[in-house]
């Protein structure tokens, strides 16, 4: 699947223009978000997914592999953008409870979840328009194996997460550097950010979480910034923190991006500080 | 985070010495001209956007848009042509058609050696006249 993913991008990247013009300037695709929107890895961003300009269309593909202590995820995902108007996405996620897996005497289990998110760009432009670029999006989450998130107390194996995101580039802010400064608001149900089934018993019904990203450009090509999202804690069993990182993605050229953060997950369940690293490469066509 | 800091003291520095206007940043008239020289023989190449510029008057254009950068960068030049509105009018400028455009500035201003914070400045205030030039 993995190595299937990469040679898809691979693919479609190298069939260059011939698919999409990428009439949009570089780096204003973001990067790809863990469900395969455009975002920062863990926040949305009012970005739209490639370079498509308004009578253009294109996508990504993404590999996303990210390592903290006891806990690993593989992400495989792809967007199509229509018009920079419309963004769909999927990704498959894999998540791998190493450590807890053995604890409980499963093994190094694998929990996958399948997701598929719609974004629409409501107004603004996040270049041009005074007002930031705003996106009303949503993602549906579903997992395949339930068995574990139901033991420790997640009440359904699906969900959706809808959002509301801002995003802005000062093109000469503070001190005369560029800087992308972007906020999300989230109403959801995901545990652990839907790796671990929708509900719990803490609390069983939605809530509404803040997101945010402040990036400084060092040129066209590399942004350094840093993510924040809140999360809720519905799990007695598997307690949640706030997830933060600090990034930074490279954009070479419109076909490719690369991005490297240091993750700081806080507590997941009995394992607390969960710190690693994410790696995320994307082609774009 | 040390390092972060470090950039942004020796930013905050250079922010704090450059008390010039951006059309000096720029390099004054010889450096306005010779941008929106440079600028112009990128559009020529660029297949994008190169055909739109077929029947226009190449010296009248350089005047214009020196004069305008010129103004818009506190160099003290008054912008006397039409406004962006009217003379984009009927060209109905597609967004990708823009965005080529501002490619070839970023690449003419690589060309001049200009320095990022003076490319951020020149692309701000550039930035809001797109809204007057696209899809007219
Ligand atoms: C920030 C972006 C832009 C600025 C500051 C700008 C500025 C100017 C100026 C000062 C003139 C000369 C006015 C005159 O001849 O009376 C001009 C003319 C022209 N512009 Fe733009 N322009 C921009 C974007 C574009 C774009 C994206 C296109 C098309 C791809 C375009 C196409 C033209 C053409 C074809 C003319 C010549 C009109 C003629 O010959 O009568 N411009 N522009």
């Amino acid at each position: 699947m993995a190595r299937l993913v990469l040679l898809i991008a691979w693919g479609l990247a190298l069939t260059g223009p011939a698919f999409g013009e990428r009439g949009r300037l570089l780096a204003t695709g973001g990067i790809a978000h863990l469900d395969g929107g455009a975002g920062g890895g863990i926040v949305p961003m009012a970005l739209l997914a490639g370079y498509a300009s308004d009578d253009q269309y294109g996508g990504t593909v993404s590999a996303t592999r990210t390592d903290v202590d006891d806990y690993r995820l593989n992400t495989f995902s792809a967007a199509f953008n229509w018009h920079n108007r419309i963004e769909l996405s999927a990704s498959r996620q894999v998540f791998n409870l190493g450590t807890l897996g053995r604890q409980v005497g499963t093994g190094a289990l694998d929990l996958q979840v399948n997701t598929v998110g719609v974004k629409v760009r409501l107004a603004g432009d996040v270049l041009y328009t005074e007002m930031p670029q705003v996106s009303l999006g949503a993602v549906y989450r579903r997992h395949h194996d339930f068995d574990i998130p139901e033991l420790v107390g997640a009440r359904e194996d699906s969900g959706t997460d809808a959002y509301l995101a801002a995003t802005k580039v000062f093109l000469a802010g503070w001190l005369e550097q560029r800087w992308l400064v972007n906020a999300a608001v989230r109403n959801s149900s995901a545990n652990h950010a839907g790796l671990v089934g929708f509900g719990g018993d803490r609390e069983s019904g939605r809530s509404t979480l803040l997101e945010g990203t402040l990036g400084w450009f060092a040129s066209d090509a590399l942004l350094i910034g840093t993510e924040y999202r809140q999360k809720p804690d519905n799990l007695t069993a598997l307690d949640e923190d706030n997830w933060r990182d600090v990034f930074i993605a490279w954009f070479p050229d419109k076909q490719w991006s690369l991005a490297a953060a240091a993750v700081d997950l806080g507590d997941i369940g009995p394992l607390e500080d969960q710190r690693g690293v994410y790696l995320s490469l994307t082609g774009s066509f | 985070m040390r390092i972060l800091a470090a950039v942004f003291l020796v930013l905050a520095i250079a922010a704090c010495q450059s008390h010039s206007t951006l059309y000096q940043q720029l390099g004054g008239a010889d450096g306005v001209d010779s941008l929106v020289t440079r600028f112009m023989e990128r559009i020529g190449s660029d297949p994008r956007i190169a055909a739109r510029f077929a029947d226009t008057d190449p010296a009248r254009f350089h005047r214009l848009l020196s004069a305008q950068i010129c103004s818009i960068s506190n160099g003290g030049c008054v912008y006397d042509g039409d406004s962006m509105a009217q003379v984009h009018a009927g060209m109905d400028i597609r967004p990708a058609e823009f965005n080529a455009l501002v490619e070839d500035l970023i690449s003419a201003m690589n060309d001049e050696g200009l320095p990022q914070a003076v490319q951020n400045q020149l692309l701000a205030r550039l930035a809001p006249m797109q809204g007057d030039i696209v899809g007219h």
